[in-house]
């Protein structure tokens, strides 16, 4: 069964995300909404633990969140994907459930 | 595929509510059925008919409401954290003795059953919240 | 009451009182008792504060709804999990969470606690085997 998880928090508010990758299997997928989009960015002391992450499962980050906030694609760890809304839809298609970290 | 929606947070607080309604808007855009729009906790507050939100931001409430005219969605409030929030219906007012009610005719008070009900009969549970 | 039967996982992520969420939750769960559903509780992060014993909530007035925790044997509930990690990152054992009975009305087996402290592996294992999530 392979899990898309949704963590809508930053990494320096919440643990979500890092909850989310600890308890997550290899071959899940990983997508960053409202706050949690912010995790996606270099630079960040989260960076270590996104990386890490990706190494296990795929991340994914909602285009037009990261994008209200003010911050392109060309700012995100190597390896995150954009998607929008109908990406969104998708991959909840794809994945067996969806299991929200809030 | 069949989905089932699950708010946890009133209008304008938090982003869930407009999270939520761009995926259920965008699922049904590419054919996909929503069987319910299920509001709890504060996500109840989604339901009432008295907003007046600043004109030049969303209206958070009709926009689901007119989404839900578009495709005859079932939108429920849960009928203990509406009660708790003062969500009410006529039904409601005249059971527990208010003077008034607020909710928008699009939206209706059941229990939470309805929730488990859609997590059973959907392909997916989708929540939003905080 | 329905013929399709999963298995329902309910996530509890916070703690008790701060926010509504732990109460709300448990009332789902209630309510979803008369489903026939397949039902566990998983309880990880903050979500293990909800299960502490000796909760006394007269000095901040609220309903302290903790009881309800040690009759979820009677709604269909024979399976609690609790993350290992997250008890000992709070300094929590055990022993300062409440035991839950549960009695199969059936067979009339009765086991004194089913509260179970997991490790991190089997969390994951039991997070991938639900059907639905629900959140709070």
């Amino acid at each position: 069964m392979s899990i898309l998880h949704t963590v809508n928090k930053t990494p320096f508010e919440r643990n979500s995300l890092e909850s989310c990758l600890k308890y997550a299997s290899p071959g899940a997928a990983v997508l960053l909404i409202e706050d949690g989009v912010y995790a996606a960015l270099v630079g960040s002391s989260a960076e270590s633990l996104v990386k890490s992450g990706l190494g296990k499962v795929s991340v994914y980050v909602l285009g037009p969140d990261l994008k209200a906030r003010g911050f392109r694609e060309d700012r995100l760890i190597e390896g995150i994907q954009v998607v929008d809304y109908a990406g969104f839809v998708d991959l909840t298609t794809e994945h067996d459930k969806v299991q929200a970290w809030l | 595929m069949k989905f089932a929606i699950q708010i946890n947070e009133g209008p304008y607080q938090h982003q869930a509510s407009d999270t939520a309604y761009f995926f259920t808007k965008t699922a049904l855009e590419k054919g996909h059925e929503v069987f319910r729009v299920f509001f709890y906790h504060d996500g109840v507050n989604n339901s009432t008919r008295l907003t007046t939100p600043p004109q030049d931001d969303r209206h958070v409430v009709n926009r689901w409401a007119d989404l839900a005219e578009k495709y005859d969605l079932d939108m429920v409030v849960c009928v203990a954290a509406a009660q708790r929030r003062g969500i009410v219906d006529e039904g409601e007012a005249q059971r527990n003795g208010k003077d008034a009610s607020n909710i928008h005719p699009r939206f209706r008070i059941s229990g939470l059953g309805q929730l488990v009900e859609a997590a059973i009969q959907s392909d997916r549970l989708v929540v939003f919240g905080d | 009451m329905s013929e399709v039967v999963k298995k329902f996982m309910y996530l509890n992520r916070k703690a008790p009182y701060g926010t509504i969420y732990a109460w709300e939750s448990l009332e789902v769960v209630l309510i979803g008792a008369a489903f026939d559903q397949e039902v566990s509780l998983m309880f990880v992060d903050d979500g293990v504060y909800q299960l502490v014993k000796g909760q006394d909530t007269t000095g901040i007035g609220m309903k302290n709804f903790s009881p309800t925790y040690r009759t979820l044997g009677d709604y269909e509930v024979k399976t609690i999990y609790v993350d290992a990690d997250s008890l000992a990152a709070r300094g929590l054992t055990q022993d300062d969470l409440v035991a839950i009975a549960y009695e199969d009305m059936d067979t009339e087996e009765e086991i004194e606690n089913i509260v179970e402290v997991v490790d991190a592996a089997r969390v994951t294992e039991l997070m991938d085997e639900a059907d639905v999530v629900f959140s709070f």
